[in-house]
């Protein structure tokens, strides 16, 4: 029985891991300007056809790879925010939410476009499952890839929080994202922290879609399939916030996988709304969150 | 042709219906609803269960969905009540994608992904097809000017002030002693229920119910045909309608035109149109064709 549950967890914290950097671009976005960008879905749907494309095409590894989804879903961010959305964000939050839900089933559509709508998979080994011993507890099943993808996104997020911490560009969106207005006082160009925002949030989008590309497969709704856990785990941890996000992950991809042992396994997802109206109910700013609704 | 057009009209009917659901919730009260097709969907399958399996008739199975769909909408409006716009949109959104779950997965209620056929329309040996559809569309658009009548009647009743209102500044609306919590329940309710009728109708147009129909795609739709049309009017909501069914009819022919595509460019260029339309409509024309305007109330 312990065994089971450890292996509940870990399955949980695998699938959180690669959740939470999604998550983590949704939730910056959301920091910095201050609406929910719809359009997250299909720019993890375009990051995992760079990652895809590169690898079966080019060769790359799958570490390489990461970083080209990364560089184009950032790069197809900065640009679908200068030309849609820019405009749209003085209408109010509202109205930047619509046009960017828009904005993702045209960015989808240009991928099927493009690519049709037939799945794709990366050129990569498949490993067999890894067996801890646990002696007379039992053993442990553990994916080689799903520990690869997570360590990525743990470094991934390493990355960020330096960048964050460290570089006057991450002070200076986190002062925006603080308080816009001292920011501007300040003689903070807000366009430009919007555009790293913007390529910051949608690269660590397309990162993430290409990590559940890695574990699925990659077609034009690979993005939109995740959506829901992964707006679940910005809004669990508190819309906003970025250490949040990834708790929100953790506890996402765990009740995913509780789920899992009562409920059907295509309910998953639904897991992770239950999580946000149970959040939003109970604490509506969220487990980190400091803004209350 | 007159039997395409019938049937082009029976569509447009469908959006005005939701596009006037959507703008009792959100054009009035101004909570935003980005699960509509999962009202519309609760609506369809509703009636297709009660007439399939217990062999109600159509006309007691579309009331009722309409009265499923707004209890559904009072549950959800309760729980949301609370929230402000984005976290409302997030949650909406997720509503309409657990709606489609279900219906996919509880295959012993929904049969799952096959869906339910044999939904009882018009009696197809009384009439000939092309008579089905133009009687069907009179059917759907004396539906809309009912519903528009009625729903024009409570908004410009004391009771549609109250809701702007609301709209406008949630504090001033409860400062002025209006039970806010109370007003937005109530239109959510109205408005689901409008939706659920919707869904009730197409499920007996088509005679086919499956989770494949209740794509967010059709959200999309509507809040374009509403923010087209122009939040907060009724007449923009219809009019927004019959623009987003001619404009995907008429990319129909962009398959006519460009015969070298292969389908599924075809198809993803067709629903990129409507994406586009929608920013294009947004950024340009956010008020819409037919703005609402306030007349100032006499002192």
């Amino acid at each position: 029985m312990l065994i089971e549950l450890l292996q509940v967890v870990l399955n949980g914290l695998l699938s959180g891991a690669q959740l939470a950097v999604p998550a983590i671009g949704f939730t910056t976005i959301y920091a910095v300007l201050r609406f929910p960008n719809f359009a997250v879905a299909s720019h993890m749907t375009v990051g995992a056809y760079a990652g895809v494309l590169v690898n079966t095409q080019l060769g790359w590894p799958a570490g390489l790879a990461l970083v080209a989804a990364f560089l184009v879903a950032g790069t197809v961010g900065v640009a679908s925010d200068t030309l849609v959305l820019r405009r749209l964000r003085p209408s109010g939050p509202l109205t930047a939410a619509i046009g960017a839900a828009a904005l993702g089933i045209v960015l989808e559509n240009i991928v099927r476009f493009c690519f049709a709508n037939d799945p794709r998979g990366f050129d990569l080994p498949v490993l067999r499952d890894w067996r801890v011993s646990l002696g007379a507890l039992g053993q442990l099943r553990i994916g080689p890839q799903q520990t690869e993808a997570a360590a990525a996104s743990l470094i991934a997020m390493a990355i960020l929080f330096a960048f964050l911490a460290f570089t006057r560009s991450g002070r200076m969106m986190r002062a925006v994202a603080d308080n816009p207005t001292l920011a501007a006082l300040k003689g903070i160009d807000a366009q430009m922290v919007a555009r790293r925002a913007n390529f910051v949030g949608m690269g660590l989008a397309g990162f993430g879609g290409m990590l559940i590309g890695l574990d699925t497969s990659v077609d034009p709704l690979t993005g939109y399939r995740v959506v829901l856990p992964v707006f679940a785990a910005a809004v669990v941890g508190g819309l906003g916030s970025i250490p949040g996000a990834v708790a929100g992950a953790f506890v996402v991809g765990i009740g995913e996988e509780f789920s899992t042992i009562v409920l059907d396994p295509s309910y998953r997802t639904a897991v992770g709304f239950a999580a946000i109206l149970l959040v939003l109910t109970l604490r509506p700013r969220g487990l980190l969150g400091e803004r209350a609704l | 042709m007159t039997s395409y057009l019938a049937a082009m009209a029976v569509f447009a009917g469908l959006y005005a219906l939701m596009a006037l659901g959507l703008n009792l919730i959100w054009g009035l009260a101004g909570m935003v609803n980005l699960g509509l097709v999962g009202f519309y969907a609760i609506g369809a399958y509703t009636t297709a269960l009660l007439c399939v399996r217990f062999g109600w008739s159509p006309v007691a199975g579309i009331a009722t969905a309409a009265v499923v769909s707004g209890a559904t909408g009072s549950v959800v409006a309760v729980i949301t009540a609370r929230l402000k716009g984005d976290y409302l949109a997030i949650v909406t959104l997720g509503f309409a994608e657990v709606v489609r779950l279900v219906a996919s997965n509880e295959i012993w209620l929904t049969n799952g992904t096959s869906g339910i056929s044999g939904v009882p329309g018009l009696p197809r040996a009384w009439f000939s097809p092309e008579q089905v559809n133009l009687l069907y569309a009179g059917i759907v658009w004396v539906a809309v000017g009912l519903v528009a009548l009625l729903l024009g009647r409570l908004s410009a009743a004391p009771f549609g002030r109250v809701l702007r209102a609301i709209r406008e500044d949630e504090m001033v609306a409860a400062v002025a002693g209006k039970r806010v919590l109370r007003f937005k329940v109530q239109t959510f309710v109205v408005g689901a229920a409008v939706l659920g009728l919707a869904g009730g109708l197409y499920a007996h147009y088509v005679g086919y119910v499956a989770p494949d129909a209740f794509q967010p795609l059709i959200t999309i739709y509507v809040v374009l045909a509403l923010t087209a049309g122009g939040t907060g009017t009724m007449r923009g909501a219809i009019l927004g309608a019959v623009l987003v069914v001619a404009l995907t009819e008429g990319t129909r022919f962009l398959g006519a035109a460009l015969p070298d595509l292969p389908p599924v460019r075809i198809a993803a260029l067709r629903e990129g149109v409507i994406g586009v339309a929608l920013i294009l409509v947004l950024s340009f024309r956010p008020q819409g064709l037919l703005p609402e305007t306030i007349k100032p109330e006499r002192a």
